[in-house]
């Protein structure tokens, strides 16, 4: 049975600069010093937060009683080295736009990137926005517009209602490559894996603002776990960590919100109407873990048309990994970035081997961007 | 019966290739958009060459090419950069700049108003800067060769006797000093490329610094390294340093000015303002002594005034960069990688 536990009290704040205060900082680490008693391994699930937390040295800061790992939640992560050589084929198509998010021009496919596809005159183009995509279709409409739709429920809304719009214009020129994935399926699949050591969570801020965290409360309750939705700034994560750790020291579980500003539990219905509008639930691979029973989203048979890898026939795909990338391990929380083998050797943010190590919010390229490998 | 033979447009409104072909058009272009702007004693000659009197001490020569889109940018055009980019590099290294070349390699069917627009912009900042451009080229690709317009400049100066600024200087002890805010020519130029349509009130920092350059060496003849960090930003300059000295360098972080809608902007696209380009900022390391001294100078200048010492040179961890948080923790700053790329979520 999970109950809720009170939420750490926070005084309300109103600007980012109070979020990187480092007095409030500095006090919320000694709550968490003083209740830390026993031994805890948390898990961040968004590569955003791996981000923050490298970058303002937070690890550096907890007592050596909490032990961060860093969970697969970035996007170009886990998308699948399919996904990219399928991008790839249809990229190198005459007549086709390929529009993407920039992170996922650098992702190695097996023998090359986007980069590398636009240099042999492939028309890759980086957008900020589906609707970008959206518009390069409505101003070319000779060309065959492509999206590379990855992500997870933060770009799921807006990738949809990218589809929708098209529908609802009759843009006959616009398709998507979708690679959406969820978190929720994600945290069960690292919870029941064997020699798992992850006893927390702290869930992605973003995905929750969409999704709210009402389906959180059935992973908690099924691994006795605590997950507690927090923010990307150093007063929020440690707010949130220290939530985690007084649950845990407490012996309770369940969901307790430490993102009060930005999450709810409904979320936010409106954005969930338009992905459910025109994505439905499947099965998924993860780049370096596999296959995650109901893990991902895929255009319901209704926006069938709008589906790229239906459009292209670019064949069978059967991509190559390198022997040497751990990802998946590192992406699971089994193993550190630095502990890799190749790690700063055969794979640096320039020749990457794996997608870990190409987004900034990888966690190879966080600890590699800030020499976690080094002593200082 | 008379054959009508059309005589040939003089007054184009676009670039055409025969505007670089070396006949009338070009004769055209120079004498209807160059020489009114640029017009000197040297350039007035229409020599193969400039010729000048050399000046005591080192000669120094800079050269650099500007291929910024979009050309026209809040605070700024690809003209101002051309110019103000030259000569900071020059006086960056305790020269004097004076003399500039000027290389234009112009699309097919640029609107001349605009190629004017910088041409005139470009004469401005030069007189700014005190630096005359005595020669120049110009040259005309088909359209889609080129992005509208990239120019070249190359820039000579003298450095006066008892001036040794390198980045080979840096002494373990010595003050890191910033001018002014960092990230803003390039957020300027990223907020306004063409998909990036939020709104945005940066504009680009471009400027001469050899004014304020020269007033610093005239009170501090002893700055050890000056350098603007321009591609690559603070980060990829102090790397720079750091390696070429040999030494480490510790920088604080609360310390390092931001422009609020800078660091927004930064955020949003998911990257490190230390890693933007400035186009008018510049970096000096100097004796600790001399702190104070090198503050007052930059800050009675209108491109020093929000001078800072951002950090200090040490020992330590030689040719790295280390930043230190606000929360006591330590981070290393990366020579940045390349291109910038935006965040997904």
């Amino acid at each position: 049975m999970t109950c809720p536990h009170p939420p750490v009290k926070e005084p309300t704040m109103k600007f980012i600069d109070e979020y990187r205060d480092p007095q409030r900082a500095k006090a919320l680490l000694d709550r968490i010093r003083r209740k830390a008693l026993h031994e805890w391994t948390i898990m961040e699930i968004c590569g955003g937060q791996t981000h923050s937390i490298i970058r303002n040295g937070i690890d550096q800061l907890l007592p050596s009683t909490v032990r961060l790992v860093h969970g697969p939640g970035c996007p170009v992560c886990v998308t699948p080295l399919e996904t990219i050589e399928r991008a790839l084929a249809i990229a190198a198509r005459p007549g086709v736009i390929l529009a993407s998010f920039g992170d996922m021009l650098r992702v190695p496919g097996s023998s090359k990137d986007l980069f590398m596809a636009r240099s042999e005159g492939a028309d890759v183009r980086i957008v900020f926005s589906p609707l970008e995509a959206l518009q390069i279709a409505r101003d070319n409409p000779q060309k065959e517009v492509v999206f590379l739709a990855v992500g997870f429920e933060t770009t799921a809304p807006a990738n949809a209602m990218a589809v929708w719009q098209a529908a609802r214009e009759g843009i006959g020129n616009f398709s998507e490559l979708v690679s959406q994935v969820m978190v929720p399926p994600a945290m069960s699949a690292i919870l029941s894996s064997p020699g798992n050591l992850v006893q927390g969570f702290l869930a992605a801020g973003h995905v929750c603002a969409i999704m709210g965290w009402e389906e959180y409360e059935p992973v908690a309750e099924r691994f006795h776990v605590p997950i507690v939705p927090a923010g990307f700034e150093p007063v929020d994560l440690l707010a949130g960590i220290l939530q985690v750790v007084e649950m845990l020291e407490d012996g309770i579980t369940g969901v307790v919100n430490a993102y009060g500003r930005v999450v709810s539990r409904e979320g936010n219905p409106q954005a969930r109407k338009i992905m459910n509008e025109v994505y439905e639930v499947a099965d998924r691979p993860w780049r370096g873990i596999g296959i995650i029973p109901a893990s991902g989203l895929v255009l319901r048979d209704s926006y069938a048309r709008f589906d790229a890898e239906k459009r292209f026939d670019v064949g069978h795909i059967t991509p190559k990994e390198s022997p040497l990338c751990r990802s998946g391990e590192v992406l699971q929380g089994h193993l550190k970035p630095s502990g890799c083998e190749a790690f700063g050797r055969e794979c640096t943010p320039l020749s990457p081997l794996g997608a870990t190590m190409v987004s900034s919010e990888g966690a190879c390229a966080a600890y590699y961007k800030y020499h976690r490998n080094t002593t200082l | 019966m008379q054959l009508s033979c059309p005589a040939p447009i003089l007054q184009h409104e676009t670039v055409q290739m025969a505007h670089g072909a070396g006949g009338r058009l070009s004769q055209e272009l120079t004498g209807r958009v160059f020489m009114p702007h640029l017009q000197n004693a040297f350039l007035d000659q229409l020599d193969d060459q400039a010729r000048f009197d050399a000046e005591p001490g080192q000669i120094a020569f800079s050269t650099d090419t500007y291929v910024v889109s979009p050309i026209f940018f809040p605070g700024g055009n690809i003209g101002e950069l051309a110019i103000n980019g030259t000569v900071n590099d020059l006086a960056v290294g305790g020269a004097v700049p004076r003399y500039l070349s000027a290389g234009f390699v112009l699309e097919e069917g640029l609107p001349l108003v605009e190629l004017e627009m910088i041409v005139k912009s470009m004469a401005e900042s030069a007189r700014k800067a005190g630096v005359l451009i005595v020669c120049g080229d110009t040259k005309v690709v088909q359209k889609g060769q080129c992005d509208k317009i990239f120019i070249n400049t190359s820039g000579v100066g003298f450095i006066p006797e008892g001036i040794n600024v390198s980045c080979r200087n840096l002494k373990p002890g010595d003050a890191v000093i910033l001018s002014g805010t960092i990230g803003d020519h390039g957020m300027a130029v990223m907020t306004t490329r063409e998909g990036l349509s939020f709104q945005s009130r940066i504009k680009s920092d471009t400027a001469a610094l050899n004014g304020m350059i020269r007033e610093v060496l005239d009170v501090v003849p002893s700055v050890h390294a000056m350098r603007d960090p321009t591609r690559g930003g603070v980060a990829a300059t102090l790397n720079e340093l750091a390696s070429s000295s040999s030494v480490g360098i510790e920088l604080d972080e609360t310390a390092i000015p931001v422009r609020e809608e800078v660091r927004g902007a930064s955020e949003l696209l998911g990257i490190d303002p230390l890693t933007v380009a400035n186009e008018g900022k510049m970096l000096l390391v100097v004796p600790q002594a001399d702190t104070e001294a090198v503050l007052t100078v930059m800050r009675a200048h209108e491109h020093g005034r929000e001078a800072v010492c951002i950090g200090r040179v040490v020992e330590e961890h030689p040719g790295m960069v280390v930043m230190r948080t606000p929360f006591g923790s330590r981070r290393i700053v990366e020579m940045p990688l390349g291109e910038q790329l935006p965040r997904i979520c």
